[in-house]
C-alpha cells in the first residue's frame, strides 16, 4: 500500500495542457518550479530570490550555488542571474521576510523562502501583521507583491519541528493568498501566478512531492487562483484533497472505480482563495463527501471545507460528511508512528464506503 | 598535575564516546538504519565535554540540532539515545523526537533543537528560574556560528543581560552554517565583539583545545553560580563532517576536511597533551577506546533489537498532561 514516502510517482496527463498548446517535458515538481522562477526572472527583472541557501556555498572555498536551496528548487539561479538577484542570507527569518515584504512596497517582486515552512514561527509577525494587512490598513493603497516560499508535511521522519503543515493557520489570515500545488504541472502555472499577482502569496511546496514527474508545457503559463482542478470525474463521491494528499484520493478513486463507484476528486490547488463553487456543484450532483487533509484536524482546512458545505450544500447531503486529516498530535519522529499519523489511501477508502454506506 | 587524573580519564572518556557514537550513526544512517536528518558533532567534542563536565543534573543545558555530544558530554546514556535516534519506544524519547529533539530533562538536557535560535530563550528561562528559586544553578546554551544571526538568539543575550541571568552563551563556531561561511553571515568581524555589545564578558577561544576550553567555560560558570550573570564564550573548532549526514559539501575546499582531521583534531590534540605532559598513560586511554567500541557496539545492537511504537498506544499519548 502507499506510504507517506512515495516518490516519484507519474500523475496523469492534466487535461488543461490541450488548452496552452505548444510542447510539453516530462518535468519534476521541482524543475517545474525552478523553470517558473528561471522564466520569470529573465521576464521581469524586478523578480529577486532571497532566503537561506537559494544558491549556497557563500564566502565559502568550494563550490558556489553548492544546494540551489536545500530541495534543489533554485539551483542554478544564481549562476544566471548572479547574487544580487539570489541571494543567501544569513539564518535570521524575521529580517528575510520583512525584507521581501518591505522591496515588495518598493519596486521590487521578491521570492522569500523559509526552507521548512514550520520556520515561520521565527518570522511570523512580518507575514501576518505586516505583508498580510499593509493593503487594508492603508486604505487599499499599496502592494505587496511578494512569494513565501516553504516545504510542508511528513513522510521524511524529519520529526516535529520539519513537518507540519500549517496552511491552516495562514488560510485564516485574511490578506494572504495560499496555493499548494500537488503536481509539477500546477506548480509551474501557480508558480508563475503566484510571482505576477500584487498580493502576498504563500506558495506550499509537499516535501515527498519534489521528484514526482507529470507533463508539463515548455512555454510559461499562468494558473489562475481559485480554480479547482478536476483530477478525476464521478457522481457517487466527492473527494476534496489538496497538496500530497491529491495522490492519495487519485489511487482511491482508481481501486473504487474498479469496483463500479465513480468518484469525482477535486483538488482546489488553491485554499485561499478557495474555489468552493466547484465543491457544492459537485456535491449537488454527487450528495456525499469526503475531505482529505494532512493537517491537524481542529480548525482545520478539512473543517472549513465541511463547514461551507454544510452550511451552504446542506439539502444536497445524502450522508454526514467524513474528514480524512493528521492527528491531533504534532508529527512523530519514529517511522511507524508517522505512517500512522499521514492519511493515506486505505484510510480515504474507509471513509468513502463510510459515506456510502457501504 | 594540575588536574585530577580521574577528572582527565572522565574528559578523555566523554570526548572519545561521542566521537565513537557520531560516526558510528553515520555508518548506521548510510546503512538505513537510522531515518531522517542527523547532525553529527564529530569534531567539536572538546567543547561539548568542557562545558558539562563540571555540571551536575540540575544545572541545565539547551542544545542544537546537532546534539548528540552535547547529550553524552550531560550523562545521557547512549544506548538509551541510540535507540531513540532509531526511533524505537525505549528511547529516551519514546521514538518521538528523534536525532533533532533528543532530550533527557532528568539529566538536565532540556533538548536538542531543530529551530535554529530555538534553544537561548528557553536557557535564560532555565536560568531564570534558577535565579529566582536561589538555587545556585546555572544553565548552558549551545549555540552555532549561524544562530547567532537569529532574532530569538540576540534578544535572549540582551535579556539574560538585562536580568543578569547565569546563562552561559557557547558559540561553537565550526566555521559553516550548512553551506554558508560563518564570516559571510556575520556583518562584523568578531562573533565574539559582537557578544560583547550586548554587556556581558566574552571570550574566543581554541575549542578544538580542550583545557583552554574548559578554563574559559569554567571562570564562567563560576561568575554565574556567584550571581555575576551571563558570560559569551566563542569557540573556534571543526566540523568533520557534512551539514548532515550525506551532505556532499561541495562548498568545502579540496583538502579541507582531510587536513583539519590530521591537524586539527581536538580528541588527538587531547591525547598528544596528556601524553607528553605525563599527566596520563597511553594505556589508560587504549583501555576506555575497548570500554566504549563495546559499548556503542551494544548501543547498535540493542537498539536494532528494540521494539518500534505501536500506533494504537503511542501515537495519541503525551500531547498534553490531562485533556
Ligand atoms: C529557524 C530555522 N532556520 C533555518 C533552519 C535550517 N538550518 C538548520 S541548521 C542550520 C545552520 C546552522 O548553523 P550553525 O548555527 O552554525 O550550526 P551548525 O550547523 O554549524 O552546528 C540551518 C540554516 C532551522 N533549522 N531553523
Ligand atoms: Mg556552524
Amino acid at each position: 500500500m502507499s506510504t507517506a514516502l512515495t516518490k516519484g510517482t507519474k500523475m496523469t496527463t492534466n487535461s488543461n495542457i490541450a488548452k496552452i498548446g505548444g510542447t510539453t517535458s516530462i518535468k519534476s515538481y521541482r524543475e517545474a518550479l525552478n523553470d517558473a522562477i528561471r522564466e520569470e526572472m529573465r521576464r521581469d527583472p524586478t523578480v529577486i530570490v532571497l532566503g537561506e541557501e537559494v544558491s549556497g556555498g557563500a564566502g565559502c572555498d568550494g563550490q558556489d550555488d553548492a544546494y540551489g536551496g536545500v530541495f534543489g528548487v533554485t539551483k542554478g539561479l544564481m549562476p544566471e542571474f548572479g547574487r544580487e538577484r539570489v541571494i543567501d542570507t544569513p539564518i535570521s527569518e524575521a529580517a528575510i521576510i520583512g525584507a521581501a515584504a518591505g522591496a515588495a512596497n518598493n519596486g521590487l517582486r521578491p521570492i522569500a523562502e523559509l526552507m521548512f515552512f514550520d520556520f515561520i514561527g521565527v518570522s511570523f509577525d512580518q507575514i501576518f501583521n505586516q505583508a498580510a494587512k499593509f493593503r487594508y490598513m492603508f486604505g487599499g493603497k499599496s502592494k505587496t507583491p511578494m512569494v513565501i516560499r516553504g516545504t510542508v508535511g511528513a513522510g521524511w521522519r524529519a520529526g516535529a519541528q520539519h513537518s507540519s503543515m500549517l496552511h491552516s493557520i495562514v488560510t485564516h489570515i485574511a490578506g494572504l493568498k495560499v496555493v499548494m500545488p500537488s503536481n509539477a504541472y500546477d506548480a509551474k502555472g501557480l508558480m508563475v501566478q503566484a510571482i505576477r499577482d500584487e498580493d502576498p502569496v504563500i506558495f506550499l511546496e509537499h516535501k515527498v512531492m519534489y521528484n514526482n514527474e507529470c507533463e508539463v508545457p515548455d512555454e510559461q503559463y499562468a494558473i489562475p487562483f481559485g480554480e479547482a482542478a478536476f483530477p478525476r470525474q464521478g457522481k457517487d463521491v466527492t473527494i476534496v484533497a489538496i497538496s500530497n494528499m491529491v495522490t492519495h484520493a487519485i489511487a482511491a478513486a482508481d481501486i473504487l472505480a474498479e469496483e463500479g463507484i465513480t468518484c469525482d476528486v477535486i483538488d482546489p490547488r488553491t485554499v485561499s482563495p478557495l474555489d468552493d463553487e466547484a465543491i457544492l456543484e459537485s456535491v449537488e450532483v454527487t450528495g456525499r463527501l469526503v475531505v482529505v487533509d494532512e493537517g491537524n484536524p481542529r480548525c482545520g482546512l478539512a473543517s472549513d471545507i465541511a463547514g461551507i458545505v454544510a452550511e451552504k450544500g446542506f439539502y444536497s447531503l445524502k450522508a454526514p460528511i467524513r474528514t480524512v486529516t493528521a492527528p491531533h498530535t504534532p508529527v512523530p519522529f519514529a517511522p511507524a508512528l508517522e505512517d500512522a499519523y499521514v492519511p493515506n489511501v486505505d484510510k480515504v477508502l474507509a471513509a468513502v464506503r463510510d459515506v456510502l454506506g457501504a | 598535575m594540575p588536574y585530577h587524573e580521574d577528572f582527565l580519564l572522565r574528559a578523555y572518556r566523554s570526548m572519545k564516546t561521542i566521537r565513537e557514537f557520531e560516526e558510528r550513526c553515520i555508518k548506521e544512517f548510510m546503512g538505513g538504519n537510522v531515518p531522517g536528518f542527523v547532525h553529527a558533532s564529530n569534531g567539536q567534542e572538546a567543547i561539548a565535554v568542557a562545558a558539562c563536565i563540571d555540571l551536575s543534573n540540575s544545572d541545565i543545558i539547551g542544545s542544537t540540532h546537532r546534539g548528540h555530544g552535547h547529550c553524552i558530554a550531560k550523562g545521557c546514556d547512549v544506548g538509551d539515545m541510540m535507540k531513540e535516534i532509531m526511533g524505537r519506544s525505549s528511547g529516551l524519547c519514546k521514538g518521538k523526537g528523534g536525532s533533532m529533539h533528543i532530550a533527557d530533562i532528568d539529566k538536565g538536557m532540556l533538548g536538542a533543537n531543530a529551530i535554529v535560535g530555538g534553544g537561548p530563550p528557553l536557557v535564560n528561562g532555565a536560568a531564570l528560574a534558577a535565579k529566582t528559586l536561589g538555587t545556585n544553578h546555572v544553565a548552558v546554551s549551545f549555540n552555532g556560528d549561524g544562530s547567532a544571526n537569529q532574532g530569538t538568539t540576540m534578544e535572549a543575550m540582551n535579556m539574560a543581560a538585562v536580568l543578569q541571568l547565569p546563562h552561559i552563551f557557547i558559540y561553537e563556531n565550526n566555521g559553516y552554517a550548512e553551506g554558508t561561511s560563518a564570516n559571510y553571515g556575520l556583518g562584523c568581524d568578531s562573533l565574539t565583539d559582537r557578544n560583547a555589545g550586548f554587556g556581558m564578558p566574552a571570550e574566543c577561544v581554541d575549542g578544538n583545545d580542550f583545557f583552554a576550553t574548559y578554563e574559559a567555560i569554567k571562570v564562567a560558570t563560576q561568575r554565574a553560580r556567584d550571581g555575576g550573570g551571563p558570560t559569551s564564550i566563542e569557540a573556534k573548532c571543526v566540523r568533520f563532517d557534512g551539514h548532515f549526514i550525506g551532505d556532499p559539501q561541495l562548498y568545502r575546499g579540496e583538502n579541507e576536511v582531510k587536513n583539519a582531521r590530521k591537524d586539527q583534531d581536538c580528541l588527538k590534540i587531547f591525547r598528544d597533551r596528556v601524553i607528553k605532559e605525563g599527566w596520563l598513560k597511553a594505556a589508560a586511554m587504549n583501555a576506555i577506546d575497548k570500554e566504549i567500541a563495546l559499548e556503542i557496539e551494544k548501543a547498535v545492537e540493542d537498539g536494532l533489537a528494540a521494539p518500534h511504537p505501536d500506533p494504537a498506544t503511542d501515537l495519541m499519548s503525551d500531547v498534553y498532561c490531562s485533556y
